[in-house]
């Protein structure tokens, strides 16, 4: 009888060695005539163990990692295949802690199933929620996304139902869905492990929005380094299309639906959804004036529903257990799950789906494990390059949207970056500019030019030159670029930078020795 | 009544027939594989870039008659996004994360062993044509930086000896 072993095709471990790995465990079972059947899973997201084989035994998996080429053979003489004890060896999946605490409704798949498997997907409830949405009227569907609460994932966390309901009631011959998998944002990879490893919960989420909404046709907009999402989104729609889920007739119900992917081109701004669209009409991503909102007239002048792969993702689990199920899970006004990505200088990085509420602390020490580097954690940043980067004081704040901008924060696509205290925060802030500066698309002034103007203004502070003078005009500059924005990159840069002079205001200052020797 | 003055018919020189063979063939290759696409000029870029490694601007005029555009929208487009490449790269392009969570573990310290030991700065090629060095923002490897990828190829967790080691091949 063969033996099941599970080796990840996601884009971490294959930089981890994955690959060699999957080699070396080939060669040994050839070599020692074991039978092995390998299946290319996704990645479970704890990256510290990554490449995480599993072993499929009587009484469950058994995880062994962080596994390499020249540990396999090893591995084969202490019986591994029977599940056996080994240095590596982590025990069942199931208990390790990291994994068995979260709360993963949308991620659940992940690891688990094999991601270009229709048979695997559907045993582990795949298509029960498009089954429960082919059942409903399009109205029914809106109806349950907007019960079950879930709001956007990629960034602005509006609500979803809200913007189904628009698109729902506005006419048009044709409308469509666009799935925003722009995924531009540093600290953030949630996308990408749900696109790698369980491509057909995105496929499944976009049919029931093009279902509730009366849209035949989708788009994945896809960043382009991403290059295994890319493979496994186009395999798994094919996959899809062969078995009827995709086409005229999606899943028997009579009603059409059919999707492509399409390929950003390195350029932060498109994953703003009107630069977004702009792009995907083959033009420059220019960022658009609303209204008209996308819903109203979006892609190719039509009515178009824009969310985040995490938003989509997440509907087949709320039709297909109800939305109070997935509403029960949060607090406040963030109700359901939200997949966590701790990045950076983090001990145990990785993928952690929990209920809103959870707070930083926890995520960073009982999750994460401090820093890699083993010195205090300083800063983090949360939400991506146009986050505030907070000190510990803050650490007890809950992750939930209206609490982190009460602190003023933002939540965005749920990336906590980690510093530790080697960290050069004027630096941080001053990057944060410079990054404005490279991704602006051009269209307001004080973003195209200010963002520059501030990479100079930080520097001349840092060396001393009329400090106080440079800070007010830094403030200024601030204040310009926060009501002088169309759109959030340049409208929220001030919040890195900003807090960046506010929590750690010693990181501006010339070293006193320094200013005196006048260098 | 005048006499009749000569009249000189401009010959029209037919788009792209000045592009070397190879650069011809990779446009209208791409042109036809994406030709019936709504919004069809990236995907054309791509399908270019991809066969060629750059998009040349002596290509512009022949995408844009091809797909019925101007030549300042496919210049436009072209000039807009980081990825299209309008200078021919090394034989490979290494691109470099320098977002914050790579900087959080030492993306600043590679960036500057990487270009001291290519001889180059940010979208220089080495002199021996062999490696492009391009910035990239986010390869989504956020947990295991500093991240860079050669090609289409991940690397995690880079230091300065496996940079090394990486160009050394
Ligand atoms: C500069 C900028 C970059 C953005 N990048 C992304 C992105 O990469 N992915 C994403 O889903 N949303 C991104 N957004 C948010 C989108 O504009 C939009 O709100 C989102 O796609 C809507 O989907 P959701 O409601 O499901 O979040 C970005 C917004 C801005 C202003
Ligand atoms: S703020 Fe910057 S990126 Fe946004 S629309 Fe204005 S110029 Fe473009
Ligand atoms: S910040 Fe470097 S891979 Fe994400």
């Amino acid at each position: 009888m063969s033996t099941t072993v599970y080796i990840p095709r996601e884009a971490t471990a294959l930089a981890l060695g994955a690959e060699a790995v999957a080699r070396a465990i080939a060669t040994e079972a050839a070599r020692t005539g074991q039978d092995v059947r390998v299946v290319r899973n996704g990645s479970r997201g704890a990256f510290w163990l990554e490449p995480l084989i599993e072993v499929q035994t009587a009484t469950g998996r058994v995880a062994y990692g962080p596994v390499r080429a020249d540990d396999v053979a090893g591995l084969f003489a202490g019986g591994f295949l029977a599940g056996k004890t080994h240095a590596l060896c982590q025990g069942p999946i199931e208990s390790i802690p990291y994994l068995h605490k979260q709360e993963r409704l949308t991620t659940g798949r992940l690891g688990v199933i094999d991601p270009l498997s229709l048979e695997d997907y559907r045993a582990h409830g795949g298509y029960a929620g498009l089954k429960a949405a082919v059942a409903m009227t399009s109205a029914a569907i809106v109806q349950a996304v907007t019960d079950s609460g879930l709001r956007g994932r990629g960034g602005a966390a509006f609500p979803t139902g809200i913007k189904w309901r628009t698109v729902l009631d506005t006419p048009g011959a044709q409308k469509y869905i666009v799935c925003n998998a722009d995924e531009g944002d540093s600290g953030t990879y949630s996308d990408r492990l749900l696109m790698e490893g369980d491509p057909f919960c995105l496929i499944e989420g976009l049919t029931i929005a093009g279902l509730a909404v009366g849209a035949t046709y989708g788009f994945i907009y896809l960043r382009c380094e991403y290059p295994h999402a890319h493979a496994a989104l186009n395999a798994a729609i094919a996959a899809a299309r062969a078995a009827g889920y995709l086409g005229a007739n999606v899943a028997g119900s009579g009603r059409a639906f059919d999707l492509e992917v399409r390929l950003g081109a390195g350029a932060y701004i498109c994953g703003e959804e009107t630069s977004l669209l702009e792009s995907l009409e083959g033009k420059r991503g220019q960022v658009r004036f609303k209204p008209p909102l996308p819903a109203i007239k979006g892609a190719f002048g039509c009515p178009t529903v824009v969310n985040n792969v995490i938003t989509f993702a997440s509907v087949p689990i709320v039709l297909q257990r109800g939305a109070a199920y997935y509403r029960d899970f949060g607090m406040g006004r963030s109700r359901g799950t939200l997949p966590i990505q701790l990045a950076g200088n983090i001990k145990r990085g990785g993928l952690v789906e929990c209920a809103f509420g959870v707070t930083l602390r926890t995520l960073l020490h009982e999750y994460g494990g401090g820093t890699r580097s083993g010195r205090p954690i300083r800063a983090v940043q949360v939400g991506g390059p146009l986050g505030s980067y907070w000190p510990e004081s803050k650490f007890d704040t809950p992750l939930d949207y209206e609490a982190f901008a009460q602190g003023g924060g933002m939540l965005g696509h749920g990336g906590i970056v980690v510093f530790d205290d080697t960290v050069d925060m004027a630096a941080q802030a001053r990057y944060a500019l410079e990054f404005c500066a490279i991704e602006s698309c051009g269209k307001c002034t004080p973003c195209r030019i200010g963002s520059t103007r501030g990479v100079e203004v930080i520097d001349r502070l840092r060396a001393g030159d009329r400090p106080a003078m440079q800070e007010a005009l830094l403030r200024d500059l601030c204040n310009t670029l926060t009501h002088g924005s169309l759109c959030a990159l340049g409208g929220l840069t001030p919040l890195p930078v900003l807090s960046a002079l506010e929590h750690f205001p010693e990181d501006f200052v010339k070293p006193v020795a320094a200013a005196a020797a006048g260098r | 009544m005048s006499a009749r003055r000569p009249v000189t018919i401009p010959v029209r020189v037919e788009p792209g027939s000045d592009l070397p063979p190879t650069e011809r063939s990779a446009v209208l290759e791409s042109v036809n594989d994406n030709r019936s696409l709504q919004g069809a000029l990236l995907p054309v870029l791509h399908g270019i870039q991809d066969r060629l490694g750059w998009v040349p601007p002596r290509a512009v005029p022949l995408v844009a008659f091809e797909l019925n555009l101007s030549r300042a929208e496919v210049h436009g487009v072209l000039s807009f996004y980081h990825y299209f490449r309008q200078s021919q790269p090394g034989k490979q392009v290494i691109y470099l994360c320098r977002a914050e969570a790579c900087q959080a573990v030492g993306a600043a310290e590679l960036e500057a062993h990487a270009k001291q030991k290519l001889g180059v700065d940010f979208h220089g090629t080495s002199a021996d044509g062999r490696f492009t060095l391009e910035p990239v923002y986010c390869l989504g490897n956020c947990a295991c930086g500093p991240s860079l990828m050669v090609d289409k190829e991940l690397h995690a967790r880079v230091t300065p000896a496996q940079f090394d080691a990486l160009v050394a091949k």
